[in-house]
């Protein structure tokens, strides 16, 4: 073949795969339209007032397509199918508790996606902002709205995924003293002091004291629930098999995520109700795999994410393992209470 | 990272994003300096940069595709890696040994390499779960596996013995530019869209393929029947042909038939004995990149919002060093070079156990690591190609790489022990002394040169 022909062969090639490329890139953008318009069916959204201290309200991050997707917007938590009040603050992942938000966010930069923490007020204007070193994926804030936590994966240098590791950082609001890692802080397992490079943390929940929280520690491929104590930042693992854990508003029970054998690789978990005084867990109704870190509506009812049509949709089931799953409203995700 | 194994010398593979500095740095050598390297080589670089543009675009949006695209839970990723480890291993060996069987098997094999990682692509867009995503993956790095000796037996083969060293600086330079330049065009993808994970996936098929084309095009075949050492080639490419080597000539067994047999006996060849076990010593005291990226972190303080940058700082001083120090090999000894890079690293460690924190510490810890990776990938190939006769060189290759992959594994394994038993200071420290050990060790041991090339 001479040269010539090699030449024309690979400019018509590159032609054709150029073609294809650019087709798909276009038809990914156009998919950018389309979500920009609100679906015949959909949740009504408008634009309007959204504060954290209204008592009876549900607030959570839309999904529905539309000009206020991925927005905070608010709906009664009596009614959360009723039509929604967005405002004007898109956040990734959001929890909220005493006037107090925690928004994580996606900032688009020139070369690549960087996130952030920010710390809100009852109005939902920024007080504090964080860098947050990888992508969002839980978020919490205390009882009392001193306190924030939110929890990042962190990697993206591994195609193997070995590396692939959690960040789980705490923020005194009051103060703006920051924990970027609970790396740092003393592990106490199984009665012993322990040390680990392949530690990693996620799920952050606290107590009301300003002082308890809980978490997921991962070590060695198992996951155990710890205590963390922010006066003495120290760790001690009190139970097995643990991820994602949120603590009851009485601070008796701890709902989470409890990976079960036998089930897939992708979808291993079952929600699970522990109660921390005798240590018994409970099987909730949800037959599927969840994995998210519920919230206590009261202390009878969890609500939670499963995937939906539109991302993701909020289901609930009572906390004692009776009844069943229910969904309570669709295209939203990260829900906080208003008490 | 993506490569860990499979190419366990090359950082740029974990780069995320790239600096606007990495075409321009490609182009200024190429344009001086092309009469030096031959046709194949730079053939070839184009193949890996493209090729590199294709993977690394996945690689940088993967754990994104997990968590936002298909709400996976990353964490559970990559259980079957040791086990991959091994097999990956055992790919690289036998598509080093099938390349050197037939006629033109370099290219064909490699090819087949190429081949499969671009066919991994468009599956990617049919695998919604971990389990065949995983199995994409593994794919895809059987395809790495397979390619990587027969592409470095090609590309000493098609440089003339005083030229080695510069010719894999060059193809190293170029498949670390296209390293970074993926995550760019990754990236650019999914700002102009939503969630444009098929486009990107789509996108980085089509460079795939017109990699694989420029290989199937432009990079000649070589010739690897059986023959004396000393016979030139009857068709001789319009490049400098593998001429008879300096090194290979000097063994009687030198021109063995590419059977198994004869791959295996290659650790009866002294020199290439020598470099096995060089390598795999400096590779059992050679820690990992995460665990380097980690140390920095925590020793030296880097912001967590650096971290997923770090990568970038070893792949840019790789970029920029893999040709100078690739010619300085060939000027100096390729040995000394390669011990050189090792004392770089030495130093890296050196300074990840100061307790002094400069804010150009980090720097210069990444500028050292760029420059360890910069004076040994490509330059233990060329040292390696010396001791190997042209009918084995890929079998030869394949097996000095392994050796190394599998003492890096080994190495992160116990690394990883030490720092859960005695902490991170302890553990970087007795790997700074087994380092320095081995590589004292090494010089005693080097390869000596006896030929017209140095070694």
């Amino acid at each position: 073949m001479t040269a010539r022909n090699r030449i024309l062969i690979l400019v018509a090639a590159v032609l054709a795969l150029a073609a294809v490329a650019v087709t798909s890139v276009l038809h990914a953008s156009a998919r950018a339209e389309r979500r920009d318009q609100a679906q015949a069916g959909g949740p009504r959204v408008t634009p309007g007032e959204v504060t954290l201290t209204t008592p009876g309200r549900l607030i959570f991050r839309n999904m529905a397509w539309g000009p206020h997707r991925d927005e905070l917007t608010t709906v009664p938590a009596s009614d959360p199918s009723a039509p929604r009040t967005s405002s004007s603050v898109k956040c990734l992942r959001f929890y909220a508790a005493a006037g107090t938000g925690v928004c994580l966010q996606a900032v688009h930069g020139p070369i690549s996606d960087t996130y952030r923490a920010l710390i809100l007020d009852a109005h939902l204007k920024e007080r504090d902002r964080y860098a947050v070193p990888g992508i969002p994926s839980r978020a919490r804030v205390s009882p009392t709205g001193h306190f924030a936590a939110w929890t990042a994966f962190v990697g993206g240098d591994s195609y193997a995924g070995t590396n692939f590791s959690t960040r789980a950082a705490i923020v005194d609001v009051r103060t703006g003293r920051l924990t970027p890692t609970l790396e740092t802080f003393h592990i106490v397992k199984d009665g012993h002091p322990y040390t680990s490079p392949d530690v990693n943390f996620w799920g952050v929940t606290f107590a009301s004291d300003d002082r308890t929280f809980y978490a997921t520690l991962a070590t060695r491929g198992k996951t155990y629930l710890v205590r963390g104590d922010l006066t003495t930042n120290t760790l001690t693992t009190i139970h097995p098999n643990v991820e994602c854990p949120s603590l009851s508003p009485d601070g008796t029970h701890i709902a989470y995520k409890k990976r079960v054998p036998g089930l897939p690789k992708d979808a291993p978990w079952h929600l699970y109700v522990l109660n921390l005084r005798t240590m018994h867990e409970t099987a909730l109704a949800e037959p599927r795999s969840v994995d998210d870190q519920a919230v206590w509506k009261n202390p009878q009812t969890i609500v939670y994410a499963l995937p939906g049509d539109y991302g993701a949709d909020l289901y609930t089931v009572p906390s004692n393992g009776t009844g069943h799953a229910r969904r309570i409203t669709t295209a939203a995700v990260s829900p906080a209470y208003i008490g | 990272m993506y490569v860990a194994d499979s190419r366990a010398s090359t950082p740029a593979a974990g780069a995320v994003e790239a600096p606007a500095s990495a075409e321009g740095a490609v182009r200024s050598y190429t344009g001086r300096r092309r009469a030096a390297v031959a046709p194949t080589v730079l053939a070839l670089g184009t193949v890996s940069l493209i090729t590199d543009v294709s993977s690394e675009m996945v690689t940088a949006v993967l754990p994104l595709y997990l968590v936002a695209g298909l709400g996976l839970s990353p964490l559970g990723f990559g259980l079957l890696d040791g086990v991959y480890n091994g097999f990956s291993a055992l790919v690289r060996l036998a598509g080093g040994h099938l390349a050197d069987r037939g006629r033109g098997g370099h290219k064909w094999v490699a090819g087949l390499g190429y081949g499969i990682s671009a066919l991994c692509k468009p599956l990617l867009l049919l695998a919604h779960g971990l389990t065949p995503i995983g199995l994409v993956l593994a794919a895809d790095r059987t395809g790495k596996g397979l390619r990587t000796a027969p592409r470095d037996a090609l590309i000493s083969l098609s440089s003339t013995p005083e030229n080695q060293g510069r010719a894999f600086g060059v193809h190293r330079a170029m498949d670390t530019a296209g390293a970074l330049l993926g995550p760019l065009a990754a990236f650019w993808i999914l700002r102009a869209t939503v969630d444009g994970y098929d486009a990107v996936f789509t996108v980085s098929f089509c460079v795939a393929a017109v990699g694989v084309l420029v290989l199937v095009l432009f990079v000649p075949n070589t010739r690897t029947s059986p023959r004396p050492a000393t016979a030139l080639h009857p068709n001789a490419n319009p490049h400098p042909d593998p001429a008879p080597h300096p090194g290979a000539a000097r063994h009687p067994a030198a021109a063995p038939r590419p059977t198994l047999r004869a791959a295996v006996a290659l650790l009866r060849h002294q020199s290439l004995r020598r470099i096995t076990i060089c390598a795999l010593l400096l590779g059992l005291a050679t820690v990992s990149d995460s665990f380097v990226y980690l140390l920095l972190q925590r020793r030296l303080g880097v912001p967590d919002r650096w971290f997923a940058l770090l990568p970038l700082g070893t792949a840019a001083a790789f970029l920029l060093l893999a040709v100078p120090l690739g010619r300085l090999a060939d000027r100096v000894g390729r040995w000394h070079v390669f011990l050189a890079g090792h004392g770089a690293l030495l130093l890296a460690y050196a300074l990840l156990l100061t307790s002094w924190h400069g804010t150009a510490l980090p720097y210069a810890v990444l500028l050292l690591h760029g420059s360890f990776y910069a004076a040994t990938d490509g330059v233990l190939m060329a040292a390696a190609s010396a001791g190997v006769p042209p009918e084995l060189r890929s079998s030869g290759l394949a097996l000095v790489q392994t050796g190394q992959a599998t003492a890096r594994f080994v190495c992160s394994l116990g690394f990883g022990a030490a720092w859960t038993l005695w902490g991170d200071r302890t553990a970087l420290t007795a790997s700074a002394v087994a380092l320095a050990a081995c590589a004292v060790f090494s010089f005693t041991l080097r390869p000596r040169a006896k030929g017209t090339a140095p070694a």
